[in-house]
């Protein structure tokens, strides 16, 4: 894996309060290897990658944010019959992380489950498959502010906040954070422009020093980068780390717009 | 839309013969319900009208039509009726005459008589109601008959609508939503059971939608519930007359499904031989009197401007009282509007009207076309329906009409009297469109007619109404299906498939069946009948009602900056002030601002704009007053594609020398050249031109099938034609053509193969389940059909950036886990005749078989030069979305090096 250097020390930028246009900013050093990207978040190398989950190779950890299990079956209490497969879906997805890195630990980073009442309603089959993934690993949920301790129920170690090596992980990013804070809950997405046309994905957030991981779930949506929300984390401003169809692209923020 | 001609314009029927008016009835609810008398002769079965009637008619030296009489007599005798009336002839009266004869003996029972809603008044548009009540009220005032006439509409306050549903009027305007809720709404039963009539209004305009569909649904439920209420159905231009009557009438339901009401009604029986019984046409007005204008500046080979022919339309417009210009899109229209004025020297009123301005912005430009202030009114479909805003003289249509049906009813825009003829300048905007506009001229001189087809009723629409029965009265699952299937729409339905919708509405009808727990109605295990789970379900119902699925909109607000302005002179401010969001300029879709980055501009609302960024749910934007060209909006999905039958008469007049002698001489030297350098193919033949230019190889190709199939058609041969090694690039489909560029040599590849309508098979399935427009018509099936919501109890107006999940991750998900679901079948079902028409793909694959003509050249033929002028703006849609990541990120790498 090659090796990066130290982040540029960030440029102090007065934060623009113009219409949802990112400031600009330098790209942070970073590789795009296959159909990742790698960086250093503080002195730990992780490596983004294309299904929305993040790889710490040397603690074998695989964190993942906002699943938002059982989404769907929220939706239908309230009426709205959303398809009953978001969950299934996002577990398979899960699976084939597993398979493909084997790791030691999973962090589930928040909002594993859309409401605090989701792990009671989740169907045998696919609870007998959480199961399964969760005897595998060591399995850790961080406490969200969808689902709280609901997750707890179903085994697994709780956190409100984890160390792993020089990382902090913790679901809701706190402003002026200590380099190597990662964190969900804000869902970004970003809006690339060119050839005339803009394209929204989902994706990561980061100014090389702490970093916002996208929303994993099948029906989660997103909140746009450029949005003033993203100033507080990031006041130099972000990088996106885009999810495309296949691969993690970064796009730097000049090609970035608001919704 | 009412007007009541002055006695000279219409000769008065049959009075010398019967001196009916003195021995008119009297008035009195028995000389109303007695036998009329009909005056014998061969088609004249003319009633007498009761004495209020007459003596109003006569005091304005008016006599009423033969046509309107018919209607009385009709009535009478409890007939429905489909009453097919040029512009100007009155038929809004002929509609309502016999329910106001019919009311008038009820103003003896004093003020204080019962609410009984007597007459129902449909129409497609909010603004037509109003219209109505007002000219409705004029006689009914004037003859002091004491009618109770209200509209009830989105805009309606919430006190006067529960007034309304305590305390019926006799007369009832309003829309097709506002009917669903009404149905959906607890004793409707009793709100409709004394209903006597249904009429409505533009019905060629409402059949043939998905608000049909709900309309027609609707008022198989007002025959449950009013078992001898007759309709009537008006419209200005019908195509296909006998459909409209099945429409209208439906077939009765079944005997088990006969509800409570002994009475039947012949006329609601099954549908007549013929429909002819039923239908009332009025004698056609004056013929139209249509040009084309025969522009002496060079016709363009491609585009849909008609900038070339603007100083001769404002020398035109000089000449006129008032000119409406109709365009087919709003970009059109806003183009149009700039270049009119470039050449407006002598300032002449001309403004600009179209659904995306602010509604008061709109209502300004009618009141002023009402008052004879303006001289002239750019306009999109917006002005195609309804009310009269003034005395237009002359409709100036822009570019090809698309269809005869639109043209005609465009035309009669102009000149709203019965007996002149009604004056219409068609503008071609190119060379093809020249041959489009000269077949619809012709075609409205020899009185042919298309239309849109009627449809088989959407299963979306279906559950909507499902669910509204069950808001309102619970119902019985067979009488229910009796009363759908009686509909013309939905005759057909199969019992399994309708059974299937209600497992939609209770559960989301799921293989998994996950969410039976959770049903949104329920059925009672005693008497069998399904209601809504609770008043809660059924309030969200209320709340998303309707079968128009708009884009989401972002409303276009002019910008400026907040605080101290720097004085002239003085050091400026550091840094610049909050932008405040100013007036709202009107309505733009979000899809069209998303394709656009902070500093683009683009032309709305008569002015160039740039977008400063998007707050919320508004679009800032300033006005570029440096600017010349704009970005102009393209708008790609509100064009009409061309019809079926205008698109086979041009077909016809490419081949037809004699028809030819009419064309402006360019573009029949345009044609002799093609004949010369290729061919030009006969009516029933489709030629097919391969060639190299700059390094590419071309296939393209002349179905004439309209922009939307022949896209269809480019996605499909592309993806062949990848599959036979010739590497396609891109494609481009116009109006008329279709061409494909690769890099490899076309002239060898199999024609018959490639064309062979086994491509409507994998090839299309595997496209459909990543097409971004089969992910927008699933999106508005899911809404229609309650799956998703628009509107959310307690929560302020929603776009698509503020809603909590996407529709096309909910697509992605179902099309993976339930591909046959009854909702994405539904959405298969509308993408074949909507953005993506495949229905007419089918059609023209069938069609071309065995008649492919092929020319493999070493040039461009003129047919192709304007296809080939429109290149270069098209990729292929899928592989440039993530050639724009790819883009940014190899900026990136670059940084990085």
């Amino acid at each position: 894996m090659p090796l990066l250097s130290q982040p540029a020390p960030k440029p102090e930028r007065p934060r623009r309060k113009a219409v949802a246009v990112a400031p600009v900013r330098a790209v942070p050093p970073m590789a795009i290897v296959g159909d990742s990207v790698e960086m250093r978040l503080g002195h730990t190398l992780v490596t983004a990658l294309p299904d929305g989950a993040l790889w710490v190779a040397e603690s074998k950890t695989l964190i993942v944010s906002d699943i938002h299990f059982e989404k769907g079956s929220s939706f239908a209490l309230r009426g709205q019959m959303l398809p009953p497969y978001d969950t299934h879906a996002a577990l398979l997805k899960l699976t084939d992380l597993m398979l493909r890195l084997q790791p030691d630990i999973i962090v589930s980073l928040g909002d594993s489950f859309h409401d605090s009442g989701g792990p009671a309603r989740m169907d045998a089959r696919d609870r007998e498959l959480l199961r399964l993934l969760m005897s595998r690993c060591d399995w850790v949920w961080v406490e969200g502010n969808h689902d709280g301790r609901a997750p707890e129920t179903l085994g697994g170690k709780f956190h409100e906040v984890l160390h792993v090596g020089s990382l902090v992980l913790r679901h809701e990013p706190t402003e002026s954070a200590a380099p190597g804070e990662i964190a969900g809950h804000m869902h970004p997405c970003a809006r690339v422009v060119g050839r005339g046309r803009s394209v929204r994905r989902r994706c990561f957030a980061t100014d090389g020093a702490r970093l916002v991981m996208p929303a994993f779930g099948t029906y989660t949506g997103g909140l746009n980068v450029c949005h003033e929300a993203f100033a507080n984390i990031f006041p130099g401003g972000a990088t996106a780390l885009v999810l495309g169809k296949d691969r993690v692209l970064p796009a730097p923020n000049e090609r970035l717009v608001g919704d | 839309m009412l007007k009541f001609e002055p006695l000279g314009t219409w000769p008065r029927p049959c009075h010398a013969d019967c001196g009916h008016s003195t021995a008119a009835a009297s008035g009195t609810g028995a000389s109303i319900r007695a036998p009329l008398r009909y005056i014998k002769g061969v088609d004249a079965r003319v009633p007498l009208l009761p004495s209020p009637f007459e003596e109003w008619f006569a005091a304005r030296g008016w006599a009423p039509r033969p046509h309107q009489l018919e209607l009385v007599s009709r009535a009478q005798a409890g007939l429905s009726t489909l009453l097919i009336a040029p512009t100007g002839a009155s038929k809004t009266l002929a509609g309502f005459l016999p329910s106001l004869i019919e009311l008038a003996p009820l103003k003896d029972e004093g003020p204080r008589r019962p609410h009984k809603l007597h007459t129902l008044y449909i129409s497609p548009l909010k603004a037509l109601t109003t219209d109505v009540a007002r000219n409705l009220n004029t006689p009914a005032t004037e003859m002091q008959l004491g009618v109770r006439i209200e509209t009830r509409t989105g805009d309606t306050p919430p006190s006067r609508r529960q007034r309304q549903r305590a305390h019926p009027p006799d007369i009832l305007l309003t829309t097709p939503e506002q009917l669903c809720l009404l149905i959906a709404s607890e004793h409707a039963r009793v709100f409709f059971e004394d209903l006597q009539a249904v009429v409505i209004d533009e019905i060629h305009a409402l059949a043939p939608t998905k608000r049909g569909d709900l309309l027609a649904l609707a008022l198989a439920r007002l025959k449950r519930w009013a078992p001898a209420h007759r309709r009537i159905g008006l419209s200005a231009t019908v195509a296909d007359e006998e459909g409209l009557v099945r429409w209208l009438l439906g077939s009765s339901p079944s005997p088990r499904g006969g509800g409570r009401g002994r009475q039947r009604n012949p006329a609601l029986s099954p549908a007549p031989q013929g429909g002819g019984e039923i239908i009332v046409k009025a004698p056609p007005g004056a013929a139209p009197i249509i040009d084309v204008l025969d522009s002496d500046a060079n016709i363009p080979w491609s585009g849909h401007t008609a900038r070339h022919a603007i100083p001769e339309l404002y020398e035109t417009i000089k000449r006129t009282k008032l000119a409406l210009v109709f365009v087919n899109t709003r970009a059109q229209a806003e183009m149009t509007f700039q270049e009119l004025w470039r050449v407006n020297e002598d300032s002449l009123p001309i403004a600009l009207h179209h659904g995306s301005l602010d509604v008061a912005q709109r209502r300004k430009v009618e009141a002023a076309m009402a008052a004879g202030k303006l001289r002239a009114v750019v306009c999109t479909s917006t002005l195609d329906l309804g009310i009269d805003w003034g005395d237009v003289d002359l409709v100036i249509q822009i570019g090809a009409p698309k269809g005869c049906a639109r043209l005609v009813q465009r035309i009669g825009r102009a000149n709203h009297r019965y007996n002149e003829p009604s004056r219409a300048l068609l503008a071609p905007s190119n060379r093809f469109e020249v041959l489009e506009c000269r077949s619809a001229q012709e075609a409205v001189q020899e009185g042919a007619l298309d239309g849109e087809s009627l449809r088989i009723g959407g299963l979306d629409c279906l559950a909507q109404h499902i669910m509204g029965c069950a808001c309102g009265e619970p119902f019985d699952e067979d009488e229910l299906y009796a009363e759908v299937i009686s509909t013309a729409a939905y005759a057909n339905l199969p019992r399994s498939t309708f059974d299937r919708t209600i497992d939609l509405v209770a559960t989301g009808g799921y293989a998994l069946r996950s969410y039976d727990r959770y049903r949104r109605i329920v059925q009672d295990p005693h008497t069998n009948l399904w209601r809504a789970r609770n008043a809660s379900v059924a309030q969200q119902h209320r709340m998303n009602v309707g079968a128009i699925v708009e884009s989401e909109m972002l409303d276009v607000r002019l910008a400026h900056r907040t605080g101290a302005r720097p004085r002239p002179g003085t050091p400026k401010a550091q840094g610049p002030t909050p932008l405040v969001a100013g007036r709202r300029l009107g309505q733009i879709e979000e899809y069209f601002i998303e394709g656009l980055a902070p500093g683009d501009t683009f032309l709305f609302a008569g002015e160039i704009l740039r977008l400063l960024g998007v707050r919320e749910t508004d679009a800032l934007v300033v006005r570029a007053t440096d600017q010349q060209t704009p970005k102009i909006p393209s708008y790609a999905g509100g064009k009409f594609p061309l019809s079926t039958f205008l698109a086979d008469r041009v077909r016809h007049m490419l081949h037809d020398v004699k028809r030819q002698k009419k064309l402006p001489k360019q573009v029949r030297d345009w044609i002799k050249i093609q004949k010369r350098r290729s061919v030009v193919p006969a009516p029933d033949e489709m030629l097919v031109e391969t060639f190299p230019r700059g390094g590419k190889h071309y296939l393209v190709c002349y179905p004439f099938e309209g922009r939307l199939a022949q896209q269809t058609l480019g996605v499909l041969i592309t993806r062949r034609l990848e599959r036979l090694g010739k590497n396609p690039v891109g494609f481009l489909a116009s109006e008329y053509a279709m061409a494909v560029w690769g890099l490899e040599p076309m002239g060898d590849v199999d024609l018959a193969a490639l064309f062979d309508e086994d491509m409507l098979g994998d090839d299309l399935e595997s496209w459909l389940g990543e097409s971004t427009l089969m992910k927008s018509t699933f999106s508005k099936c899911a809404v229609i059909a309650g799956m998703i919501d628009r509107n959310v109890p307690g929560a302020t107006r929603k776009t698509g950036r503020q809603v909590t999940f996407s529709s096309d991750l909910i697509y992605d998900v179902l099309k993976q886990y339930e591909p046959d679901h009854i909702l994405l079948q539904a959405a298969f079902a509308d993408a074949g005749e909507g953005y993506l028409d495949i229905k007419r793909v089918g059609a023209l694959l069938a069609r071309i078989k065995g008649k492919i003509i092929h020319r493999d050249l070493p040039y461009v033929s003129p047919f192709a030069a304007p296809v080939m002028l429109e290149m270069g703006k098209v990729g292929i849609r899928g592989a440039a979305d993530e050639a724009v990541l790819e883009d940014a990120a190899s900026l990136i790498a670059e940084a990085m090096s």
